[in-house]
């Protein structure tokens, strides 16, 4: 009997289902931008496209926003999760904070963005709950917030979104790096705590936190939901601009967006050098701060900042969400009333039943995707364990090179070859594209509890004449089991919130609560965008809670398997 | 080999009108029978999203076909998968079975052969069709030649908040007065939004001294000369706008919501009785009202379309025949559901389905078909997409 067998294709498999749609959709993306789109009667190669694209007044605008966009929201999370994480690590409100993020982290990007809306535009909910008392408002100013011109509440929108997903990250870092030891020597050295950590500390955080960071960076550079709720139109940010030519009826605009799409391929790798050679300076400058010995006289300053910038991330969105329900609940709602003048049942009995359809088709495809990646992952890192296979840094970074390749440079690629060798769209191109953004997130989020399984129960199972089968499914996975279902849960949340993948290689026939939600956006019905906006944001929390109470039910009674 | 198997699929022949024959009735119900519908339309008004639910329900109940809606935000997208589809030789069962069309997306898919006819005239329920005072059998200028089925009547009004906005504006003129005395409190869908490129067309039909120059194709002269006046009017303009211009709301219903915030005091609708509906949903405060200009507005009909490439052609004919029915006719005519004009013939009626239409309450805000006046010709379609183009170089990428 070969006790170690295990299928080998598994890993090859999980590579394959994650690069195989980005590089088939880069291809498709990379001829039709140089003019070869046989389909439409054109042979390249020619510079036409990239010609077209460049005399669109708008590029400049759409160019500049997306790389500011890009930049400015990586950077700010990335500031206040380390501003927080350093000066408040370890304290109760720390807990209390990690506490509040860690369920935002599954809100969708789309339900997030509509709350911000609602809540800042010159007629939201913020103004009303001041107005007129405070301000004399009797009518909401004319002012340009939501899409405004510079993309600032865009890029608002996305601090708020990527703090929960930076600090998550931040803490699973912190617990390699040995911070207490690190902290309690600096502080004993006269060092405040704030700048202690960050002289001792975050070296070691960073290294290990930057593939994550370069995500953040490649997709806030080339969002496209967010972009379309809370960005601005005249003109749109580049990866807007690249779906909208995609969609034109005129077949020519195609081979424009593709060179869109490489123009922005080539502005998030820009960036993400920019962003390498800011490391690079920050590195040194910071050797520099450190060696000059500063003590850290702005702590306490700096500290309250960090812990009220964190605080007001995860009250924007937990207010947003607020503003959704009570829109979804509302009868006529005229500003600057604070609330509607009477709440009503009448727009979930209106959009319920479209919901629930929508709700349906959204759970089937997400947790059909989140047990395939589970498989997956389990299989390669089944395989890792028995083959005793290292695990390399090239590895982790394969793992998120398919998030680093900007989503809209891949995609209608995709859409194109798959029309082209006649395959249909629909759901099952739909799960495959899924795929691709959750395995990584399923993968990263079980590999350090998998690896951190101890492995002499797997020697006392094997002592009493366990197969290496028998100890993977009846001692491992089931003590595993916390972290089995959170992984779950994170590739579902996941797959919830995929917008573009959905849209484009659907084709339009499958519609989850995320493509219904942001059709909506266009129709402006604040009541309907309540509803799906709610409904898509419980269809990515539910399993997080089931998450926590399965195994607190299965194991009630060894509270040490709980988390696994 | 995928580029060879490419080739070879679009030298394929087209497949033959011959398997259907709309004038089959019997055999087109027959066929229909258990097929799936997947009509492509905009979605992005909850009430037609609904209509349009209640239509699946009935032709289900009644036909066998089932209806499924996907929803667009922008009917192109329809056009351009059918356009794909046909590049990649799927000619026989496309996504998409019917789309809610008209203007330039018709003209350009009749244009490139992208449609199922001529299947519209041989429908039972044209029969109740007003082809003499409703322009149906030419779309935006473009002959129909039965290449798609009207749905519904469409005319531009002026929404506009009586508690705030005392008189209605007689012209396009007036609205320039009016905007630089109220600034901030009046704006348009962004083209190309079809009802922002409706807007600016509306001003050309309203300044240009002689308008009839619209309905011939445009020339560059002619075209030079009607674009000034436009920009000359839009730069007078938009520094009043909402927001002086920087943004523009998406689609026509997504000004609703900013009439009710106070954002705005006027709006422009392609739906007489859109206001009425949306005051009956809590959208609108109950003082809104509609008017239209003193020389009239333009008008148009909706249509469906169905792709030369739909696998269930006889179910989406099916369902254009429903949706010309007095039973679904009247129903998007009432404010309550859709508030959307008849394209039918009152006088073809039987007197139990007229007295229907008879008893419906248009709504508080809604125009009798009398008060709507005039209605306005569409301009050829050739002037909209050259003063779209235009529009989004000199506004749409505001600096």
């Amino acid at each position: 009997m070969n006790s170690r067998r295990l299928p080998p294709a598994l890993p090859v498999l999980t590579l394959l289902a994650m690069l195989g749609p980005v590089v088939a959709g880069l291809w498709g993306t990379l001829l039709p931008a140089f003019g070869h789109l046989p389909a439409a009667g054109l042979t390249g190669p020619s510079l036409d496209p990239f010609v077209e694209l460049f005399d669109w007044a708008g590029l400049p605008r759409a160019a500049m926003l997306s790389v500011t966009t890009g930049l400015g929201a990586t950077a700010v999370s990335l500031l206040i999760v380390t501003l927080i994480t350093a000066g408040w690590s370890g304290t109760r409100a720390f807990r209390l904070l990690e506490r509040m993020l860690s369920p935002l982290l599954s809100v969708p990007h789309a339900a997030a963005a509509f709350g911000l809306a609602f809540l800042i535009a010159p007629s939201g909910w913020l103004a009303r709950l001041v107005s007129p008392d405070l301000t004399g408002w009797e009518r909401p100013l004319d002012l340009l917030i939501v899409q405004d011109t510079w993309g600032l509440t865009m890029t608002a929108g996305l601090i708020a979104k990527e703090v929960p997903f930076l600090l998550l990250i931040t803490l699973a870092a912190l617990g390699q790096t040995d911070a207490s030891r690190s902290l309690a020597i600096a502080q004993a050295l006269g060092y405040g705590r704030l700048t202690g950590w960050l002289k001792t500390v975050f070296p070691r955080v960073y290294a290990q936190i930057r593939p994550p960071i370069y995500v953040v960076l490649a997709y806030s550079m080339s969002v496209v939901d967010v972009a379309v709720i809370l960005g601005p139109n005249t003109p749109p940010t580049l990866s807007v601009q690249i779906v909208k030519l995609m969609s034109d009826p005129d077949l020519a605009m195609r081979l424009e967006g593709a060179a869109g799409a490489l123009l922005q391929l080539s502005l998030v790798i820009g960036a993400l050098v920019v962003w390498r050679l800011g490391e690079v300076a920050i590195g040194a400058l910071g050797r520099r701060w450190i060696a000059a010995g500063h003590r850290g006289r702005l702590d306490p300053v700096i500290r309250q900042t960090a812990l009220g910038l964190g605080m007001i991330s995860a009250l924007t969105i937990f207010l947003g969400i607020a503003v959704l329900a009570i829109w979804s609940f509302a009868g006529y709602w005229g500003f600057p009333d604070a609330f509607p003048d009477q709440l009503t049942f009448r727009n979930w009995l209106r959009h319920g039943p479209g919901t629930l359809e929508a709700l349906g088709e959204t759970a089937l495809i997400a947790v059909t995707v989140s047990l395939v990646a589970l498989i997956l992952t389990i299989g390669c890192l089944e395989a890792e364990y028995r083959y005793g296979l290292p695990v390399t840094q090239r590895g982790i970074w394969l793992l998120y090179l398919p998030l680093l390749v900007p989503q809209t440079a891949f995609l209608p690629g995709l859409q194109t070859l798959m029309l082209q060798v006649g395959a249909n769209e629909g759901r099952l191109p739909v799960m495959l594209a899924h795929l691709v953004f959750v395995l990584p997130y399923v993968f990263l989020s079980l590999a350090d509890p998998f690896r951190a399984w101890d492995v002499r129960m797997g020697t006392v199972a094997a002592a009493l004449r366990a197969s290496p089968n028998g100890v993977l499914w009846r001692v491992r996975l089931p003590m595993l089991l916390g972290p089995i279902l959170t992984a779950l849960a994170v590739g579902m949340a996941v797959s919830v919130g995929q917008y573009l993948a959905t849209l484009l290689i659907g084709g339009g026939r499958v519609e989850t609560l995320t493509t219904e939600a942001v059709a909506l956006s266009s129709g402006g019905d604040r009541r309907a965008i309540g509803v799906y906006g709610l409904m898509q944001t419980g269809a990515a929390l539910v399993p997080f809670t089931l998450a926590l109470l399965i195994p607190a039910l299965v194991w009630r009674n060894r509270r040490g398997l709980w988390r696994g | 080999m995928k580029h060879l198997a490419l080739t070879a699929a679009l030298m394929a022949p087209l497949p033959a009108l011959a398997d259907v024959d709309p004038a089959d009735w019997d055999a087109v119900q027959a066929a229909a029978q258990g097929q799936t519908v997947y009509w492509n339309a905009w979605g992005g008004s909850t009430t037609t999203n609904d209509f349009i639910a209640w239509v699946g329900e009935r032709v289900a109940a009644e036909f066998g076909v089932t209806l499924e809606h996907v929803k667009l935000t922008d009917t192109a997208d329809a056009v351009t998968r059918v356009l794909s589809e046909k590049q990649a030789g799927e000619n026989d069962d496309g996504a998409i079975d019917m789309i809610w069309i008209n203007g330039a997306n018709f003209a350009a898919m009749k244009e490139a052969d992208l449609l199922f006819g001529p299947y519209a005239e041989q429908l039972p329920n044209w029969a109740l069709v007003d082809v003499e005072s409703k322009t149906v059998q030419t779309d935006f200028t473009v002959p129909v030649e039965g290449y798609e089925s009207p749905w519904a009547m469409a005319q531009v009004v002026f929404d506009y908040d009586t508690d705030r906005m005392k008189e209605p504006l007689g012209s396009m003129a007036e609205l320039l007065e009016w905007t630089a005395a109220n600034p901030g409190r009046f704006t348009y869908p962004q083209p190309p939004d079809f009802l922002g490129t409706t807007f600016l067309k509306q001003v050309l039909v309203d300044v240009l001294p002689d308008a009839s120059v619209l309905s011939a194709p445009a020339t560059d002269e002619t075209y030079d000369e009607v674009a000034q006046v436009l920009w000359a009017y839009l730069d007078e303009l938009t520094p009043n706008l909402w927001r002086q211009g920087k943004a523009y709301p998406a689609t026509g219903t997504a000004m609703f919501p900013l009439i009710a915030d106070g954002e705005l005091d006027l709006s422009i609708s392609f739906s007489p009785g859109a206001a009425s509906t949306a005051i009956a949903n809590n959208e609108l405060p109950p003082s809104v009202r509609t008017f239209v200009l003193d020389k009239g507005t333009i008008g148009n009909a909706s249509f469906v379309a169905i792709p030369y490439n739909s696998g269930s052609k006889e179910g989406a004919m099916v369902v254009a025949n429903f949706l010309l029915s007095p039973e679904a006719q009247a129903r998007a005519q009432d404010p309550e559901i859709l508030g959307y004009g008849t394209v039918l013939n009152m006088d073809a009626l039987a007197p139990e389905d007229r007295a229907v239409f008879d008893a419906l309450d248009l709504g508080v805000a809604t125009l009798s078909p009398a008060e709507l006046g005039t209605v306005q010709p569409e301009p050829h379609p050739s002037w909209m997409t050259r003063i779209a183009d235009d529009w989004v170089t000199r506004y749409g990428v505001a600096q």
